[in-house]
C-alpha cells in the first residue's frame, strides 16, 4: 500500500455487501438511510447538514433563508395528475415549506436524452411554470445538458429552491417532544398508486390521480395562525411510514400511531390489498406530517381543511386532516402502530421499495 | 372495504380469541402452512391474542425461502449470459444464492453490474418480452407453490403454441401436501393440527388433503388470510383436537371448495410432471415438485443454459430449515436480527415477504426480539 493510499480514508458502506449501488440505495428505505448517514454525512458533515431537514436553514446576514435541492427521475414522466415537471416545482416548493419558509426562488436543471420529442418537453417547462406560478416561486436559473441516446432516460430534472424564513420557531426534528400531537393533512398513498397503475407491465385501470400539490400555503397559513409548530415533515418516497421513523430517530422519540385514524382511500386501500403493499409505505407528493404541542390541534387541524388539495374529486371525504397520533416518550427513535385489531406492532423503514406479493 | 374490513374487525377478532381460550384445556402446537399467513400473524400480533396453551408454528409455505441455492446460483449464471433477459418476481432479486468462494450475490448486484435482471407480475409479460424481443433470450424464474404455477403452466403452453423460440423457464415449483407429510413424519415433528394455505387450496381444492388427515391423525383447516379468517381456522382446529377428531375443515369457504380450480389443475398437468425437489434447507423431498413433461421440455431453461459452476455451501449459521420445518422460531437464530438482516440476509426467510425471519423482524419490536432464548 502506497502512502497516498493510506490518507484515503476507507469506504464507510460495507464493500462486500455492496460493492455497486443498487436501486435499493435510492428507494427511500433503510439502504439510501445508510449511503446517506455513513457516506454524504459522514464526509461533508457539518451542523447544518446534521440537522438532517428537508430543506437547510442557513443565517446570512441576519436573514434566515431556506435552502434545498431535489431531482427527479420519474418514468413515466406523465401519470393521472401530473407529470415530472409538476413534481420538480412542488417537491422543491414542499422541501422549503417543510423547513417552514416561504418559497421563492429555484433553480432548473435539466438532463435530457439526445432524441427526447421536442414536444415532450414543451409540455414539462408548461407544466413546470404553471406549477411555479401556483405556488408563488419563479424559476429564476438552469442548467441544460443533453446525454447521448441511451445514457438517459428521456428527461431528468434537478430543480433546487431557496426560501425565506420569516418566523422565529425552530421547524426541525430536534424540537419535537414528548407529548405533541401528530397532524396528517389528508388521506395516504394516491401518488405511489397513481403511478404504478400506469408503470410498464403493471398497467390497471383506476381514477387515481397523484396528490401533487404545494404545500406552502398550508404550512404558512399554519404560521399565521399562530401554531406552535415543532416539526414538519412531507410524505414521499417511503411513505408515511419512513417519514414518522426518519423523525423519531432524528428526534430520538417514541412515536405512537393509530391505524384505524390513517385516511385512507377506499380505491388506494383496494389496489393496495390487490398488489400486497401496505398504504403506510406508498409515496405522496401533496401530503405532510405536522408535530403540535395537543392544545394547538383543533386551530391547526381547522387551518388544513381549509388548504385540501384534491378533495372535490370524487367527493371523497377522506381527503380530511386529521390527528393520527402522537409522540409518547424519548427513545432511540421507534414508531407504533395500533393495528385495527387493537394489537401493537412495529413500524420499521423498509430496506428498499415494496415489491408487490408473488401469490 | 368489502370482504376486508369484516376480516379485521376488533370486536369479532377480540369475541373469537375469547372462544379459543374457552375451548382450550391442553396445550396444543398449529402449524400455519403459508406465509401469507404467517405475516398475518405477526403483523397484527394474532399469536398475542391466544391463550398461552396455543403454539403457533410457521410453516414452509414461502415460495422464495423454499428455492434451492443451487437453482439461484444457476439463475445468476443465466441473467449473466449476453442477450438474455432474466425474469423474476420481485421477492426472488434480493435472495442471497450459495456463500461459497465468491462474495454472497443475488440476481440484485448481478442486476447492478449490467445484467438485463426485470421484475414482472406474471409469466405472461416475460412470454411479451420474448415477443416483444425476438434477438434476445428471454428466461422466467418459475417460482411458487400451486398457486403461481399455473400461470406458468399457461405462459409455457402459450410459448408452444406461438413456437417461441426464445422463451423458456427456470422451473421451481413446489407441492405443499409433500412437505407436509415430509414435516408430520420427521423425528422431530410437534405439529398436532395445520392450517391449510387459503389460495392453493382454491387452485387444488382440498381432496389431496384427506388422506394425511386420516394417515397421520392431525387436523387440516383450509384457511384464510384476514385477522378473522386465522383465528376461525384456529378455532376449528382446537375444537377437533379437544374432540380427538382429525379431518379435513374448509374456514375459507368465500374462496375454496373441495374441487378446486379444474381449469387450472388440467393446465398443470398437461405442462408438468410431479418431480423430486430440493426443499431450501430442507433437504430433497420426493415427488414434492414440478417439472415440465414432454413437450414442453424444450422451454426448460436448465437445457438450454448448461450450468458450468461449484458446489453450493450454505451458511452454517443460518437456521432456515429449522425455521421453514416449525422446529425454531425465528428468535432462536444466534443471528437473527443481528448479522442476519432483510439488509443482509443469511437465508431466504429474511428477505421475502412471506418469509417468517422477515415477519418478525419487521413488526416485533426489539424488546421482544431480546426477550426471546
Amino acid at each position: 500500500m502506497s502512502d497516498l493510499d493510506r490518507c484515503i480514508p476507507s469506504c464507510p458502506i460495507p464493500i462486500q455487501q455492496y460493492p455497486h449501488v443498487l436501486l435499493a440505495h435510492g428507494g427511500g428505505g433503510k439502504l439510501m438511510h445508510q449511503l446517506i448517514e455513513k457516506m454524504f454525512i459522514g464526509t461533508y458533515g457539518n451542523p447544518t447538514l446534521a440537522v438532517q431537514h428537508d430543506a437547510a436553514a442557513l443565517i446570512i446576514n441576519g436573514q434566515r433563508l431556506a435552502f434545498t435541492s431535489d431531482s427527479y427521475v420519474v418514468q413515466p414522466l406523465f401519470f393521472p395528475g401530473g407529470d415530472i415537471g409538476t413534481l420538480a416545482v412542488n417537491g422543491t416548493v414542499n422541501d422549503l415549506a417543510m423547513a417552514g419558509a416561504r418559497p421563492l426562488y429555484l433553480s432548473a436543471s435539466f438532463i435530457l436524452e439526445e432524441g427526447l420529442a421536442m414536444e415532450t418537453l414543451w409540455k414539462v417547462v408548461q407544466s413546470m411554470q404553471a406549477a411555479a406560478q401556483a405556488a408563488n416561486v419563479a424559476i429564476a436559473t438552469g442548467d441544460t445538458k443533453v446525454v447521448e441516446r441511451g445514457k438517459g432516460d428521456g428527461l431528468f430534472i434537478n430543480t433546487a429552491g431557496i426560501g425565506i424564513i420569516e418566523h422565529t420557531q425552530e421547524i426541525v426534528p430536534q424540537s419535537v417532544q414528548p407529548g405533541d400531537a401528530i397532524l396528517l393533512n389528508g388521506d395516504i398513498g394516491r401518488h405511489g398508486i397513481a403511478i404504478m397503475a400506469v408503470r410498464e407491465g403493471l398497467e390497471f385501470e383506476s381514477n387515481i390521480k397523484s396528490d401533487c400539490a404545494p404545500l406552502s400555503d398550508a404550512v404558512q397559513a399554519l404560521l399565521a395562525a399562530g401554531i406552535e409548530i415543532h416539526c414538519l415533515r412531507d410524505l414521499t418516497r417511503g411513505g408515511l411510514a419512513s417519514a414518522l421513523n426518519e423523525i423519531a430517530v432524528s428526534a430520538g422519540v417514541e412515536i405512537e400511531i393509530d391505524e384505524l385514524l390513517i385516511p385512507v382511500r377506499e380505491d388506494v386501500r383496494a389496489v393496495c390489498e390487490i398488489l400486497g403493499f401496505d398504504p403506510l409505505y406508498v409515496a405522496n407528493e401533496g401530503r405532510f406530517i405536522a408535530f403540535v404541542p395537543e392544545a394547538d390541534v383543533e386551530s391547526a387541524l381547522e387551518v388544513l381543511n381549509l388548504y385540501q388539495s384534491g378533495s372535490s374529486e370524487g367527493g371523497l371525504s377522506s381527503a380530511i386532516a386529521c390527528a393520527i397520533g402522537s409522540v409518547t416518550q424519548r427513545s432511540t427513535g421507534l414508531v407504533k402502530l395500533k393495528s385495527k385489531i387493537g394489537v401493537q406492532r412495529i413500524v420499521h423503514l423498509l430496506s428498499g421499495e415494496q415489491l408487490p406479493r408473488i401469490c | 372495504m368489502k370482504y376486508v374490513d369484516e376480516y379485521r374487525e376488533g370486536t369479532l377478532v377480540h369475541r373469537y380469541a375469547d372462544a379459543i381460550a374457552q375451548i382450550t384445556t391442553r396445550p396444543w402446537t398449529i402449524m400455519e402452512i403459508c406465509g401469507g399467513q404467517t405475516h398475518a400473524i405477526v403483523k397484527y400480533g394474532i399469536d398475542q391474542l391466544l391463550p398461552p396453551d396455543i403454539t403457533l408454528i410457521h410453516g414452509p409455505g414461502c415460495p422464495v425461502c423454499v428455492t434451492p441455492a443451487e437453482l439461484i446460483d444457476r439463475a445468476i449464471a443465466i441473467s449473466a449470459q449476453p442477450d438474455v433477459i432474466f425474469c423474476s418476481y420481485g421477492d426472488m432479486l434480493r435472495v442471497p444464492g450459495s456463500m461459497g468462494d465468491n462474495a454472497s450475490t443475488d440476481l440484485m448486484h448481478v442486476k447492478a453490474t449490467g445484467a438485463d435482471v426485470r421484475v414482472v407480475y406474471s409469466p405472461l409479460d416475460a412470454l411479451k418480452l420474448a415477443q416483444a424481443n425476438p434477438s434476445q433470450q428471454v428466461v422466467f424464474f418459475a417460482i411458487g407453490f400451486e398457486t403461481t404455477a399455473p400461470a406458468t403452466a399457461m405462459a409455457v403452453y402459450q410459448a408452444h403454441q406461438l413456437g417461441l423460440p426464445n422463451f423458456s423457464v427456470l422451473v421451481s415449483h413446489v407441492l405443499v401436501p409433500p412437505a407436509m407429510e415430509a414435516i408430520l413424519a420427521s423425528p422431530q415433528n410437534r405439529v398436532q393440527g395445520f392450517l391449510a394455505a387459503g389460495h392453493v387450496c382454491a387452485v387444488m381444492g382440498y381432496a389431496e388433503y384427506e388422506p394425511i388427515a386420516q394417515k397421520f391423525q392431525v387436523p387440516i383447516v383450509v384457511t384464510g388470510f384476514e385477522p378473522l379468517d386465522i383465528l376461525q381456522g384456529v378455532y376449528l382446529c382446537v375444537q377437533q383436537l379437544q374432540q380427538g377428531q382429525s379431518f379435513v375443515e374448509n374456514q375459507y369457504k368465500r374462496a375454496v371448495n373441495q374441487r378446486g380450480n379444474e381449469t387450472a389443475q388440467n393446465l398443470i398437468q398437461t405442462v408438468f410432471q410431479i418431480v423430486p425437489r430440493q426443499w431450501r434447507g430442507i433437504g430433497s423431498i420426493t415427488q414434492s415438485g414440478l417439472g415440465l413433461r414432454e413437450p414442453y421440455t424444450k422451454f426448460d431453461a436448465e437445457r438450454r443454459f448448461p450450468h458450468v459452476g461449484g458446489t453450493v455451501v450454505e451458511p452454517i449459521e443460518c437456521i432456515s430449515g429449522l425455521i421453514l420445518q416449525g422446529v425454531k422460531k425465528p428468535q432462536e437464530c444466534k443471528v437473527f436480527g443481528d448479522r442476519c438482516t432483510p439488509e443482509h440476509p443469511l437465508g431466504a426467510p429474511m428477505v421475502s415477504s412471506e418469509g417468517a425471519c422477515a415477519a418478525y423482524y419487521l413488526y416485533r419490536s426489539r424488546l421482544e426480539r431480546e426477550a426471546c432464548p
